[in-house]
């Protein structure tokens, strides 16, 4: 019972980072304005990511979040949906946490 | 030695004898407006740090013709270190490539504290400007010649995205850019010099070529030398990027990519890589790239390892990147792309 409750808040909080980074990309990016966008969606397929953006995303997560992105996280698979970033959030705030 | 890129300066007993708000009759000092002219002709950008009142020292900057050659021009009652730090940002330049002119000793003394790698000058020893291996660049490029003009096209650009209520990519899709890729020509040379020594920030590896290597690469059987040039509705922005290819029976390496600091706005980063991969994938090879990570370019190594570039090895700084060409992106809708091979 003990455990399940401890997972159940880690996802809370997974959630929690990808509602933010989606409302973000839907702000900041046309092709995600007025369409759905699920977590799970390739949002690199979805609407170009020029390396400016893909910076922009960073200097977001990293401040909102309170976390730095070492340089062997920064690859397509992490960046590829919100889902995706969301999981490397928690898990980089884990590894700091540690 | 670093080139200086700009050169910020006093007013008050600097530029001019006497005191602006001190009501004196200002007279501008003996061959200053010839040496403003000759630094702006050698591509060097100029700004103001003074403690005035902004409109009256406008006004007379505008009286005497000196007006447009200044950028970002920081008058106001602040330090003048946090003046030099907002032209810096505003120019989006290395602060370590700003020279500060003033003829008080404070004010030398206060930028230099706060800044120590900005090189400052006493006003007293202005005839010696020119001759400053720092203020003089071996060749004055065409694109050096504009520099000030771009910059000032750019501020108008600035100034329109500011008031632009929306999203950044639907601001950049009124700009009507155009991206132009071509093969390396002889008169394109000094400017990729100059590409090599200027550019910190989206650059690969950091490594410096002369103007023969350049030459001798681009007659080279076994490269590819690739120059950019950008366009929009403003204007030119000049020649912008290079890459440099190496071709080896079926690897090909991209030994040094780089653009302006000046595009980085303009998300036209990731262009030049797409035609690299777009082009290693039709002829059927490998695809290699080098990557030196120094503290300034973090976002090319973004450019990279979110192209789906991925580490094969590394010694210290140093690491070779290979991508598989399983992912290829299309051009940016809001850049129309045109490639001169």
């Amino acid at each position: 019972m003990h455990d399940e409750a401890v997972v159940n808040m880690a996802d809370v909080t997974v959630a929690d980072y990808a509602a933010n980074i989606r409302a973000y990309l839907r702000e900041n990016m046309t092709a995600f304005k007025d369409v759905e966008l699920d977590d799970e969606d390739n949002i690199f397929e979805r609407g170009f990511f020029t390396s400016l953006f893909a910076m922009q995303l960073l200097h977001y997560v990293e401040s909102t979040f309170d976390v730095e992105v070492p340089d062997d996280y920064i690859m397509l698979r992490n960046f590829s949906s919100v889902r995706r970033l969301a999981d490397m959030v928690a898990e980089l705030k884990r590894t700091a946490g540690e | 030695m670093k080139m200086v890129k700009c050169v910020v300066w006093d007013l008050d007993d600097t530029l001019w004898h006497g005191t602006l708000s001190a009501g004196d009759d200002l007279v501008l000092r003996e061959g200053v407006v010839d040496l403003v002219k000759t630094l702006d002709a050698r591509g060097i950008l100029q700004s103001v740090a003074s403690k005035n009142n902004h409109d009256d020292a406008m006004r007379k900057l505008e009286e005497l013709g000196l007006a447009e050659y200044f950028l970002y021009p920081q008058i106001n009652w602040n330090s003048k270190s946090s003046s030099v730090a907002a032209i810096r940002q505003k120019l989006n330049i290395g602060i370590d490539t700003i020279m500060f002119v003033d003829d008080q000793p404070f004010e030398r003394d206060e930028v230099a504290f706060a800044h120590p790698e900005v090189e400052t000058v006493d006003s007293a020893e202005l005839a010696t400007l020119l001759t400053m291996p720092r203020l003089s660049p071996k060749v004055v490029t065409e694109d050096a010649s504009r520099r000030r003009l771009m910059y000032l096209e750019d501020q108008a650009r600035t100034e329109a995205e500011s008031e632009y209520q929306g999203a950044a990519d639907e601001f950049l899709a009124g700009l009507g850019m155009i991206f132009h890729i071509a093969r390396a020509k002889g008169d394109d040379l000094r400017r990729l010099e100059e590409l090599t020594e200027r550019t910190n920030q989206l650059n690969s590896t950091g490594i410096q070529y002369s103007y023969e290597q350049l030459e001798e690469l681009m007659h080279s059987p076994d490269h590819d030398l690739w120059v950019c040039e950008l366009t929009d509705r403003y204007g030119s922005y000049g020649k912008i990027g290079m890459a440099l290819v190496e071709k080896q029976d079926d690897r090909w390496t991209i030994n040094l990519l780089l653009m302006s600091c000046r595009t980085v706005s303009k998300g036209v980063g990731t262009v030049l890589l797409s035609f690299l991969l777009k082009q290693a994938a039709e002829n059927g090879k490998r695809l290699f790239a080098r990557f030196r990570r120094t503290d300034r370019n973090r976002q090319m190594l973004v450019t990279y390892q979110l192209a789906n570039f991925r580490v094969v090895s590394h010694e210290g700084s140093d690491y070779l990147y290979e991508n598989d060409l399983a992912v290829r992106q299309e051009y940016p809708e809001y850049i129309k792309v045109e490639i001169d091979a």
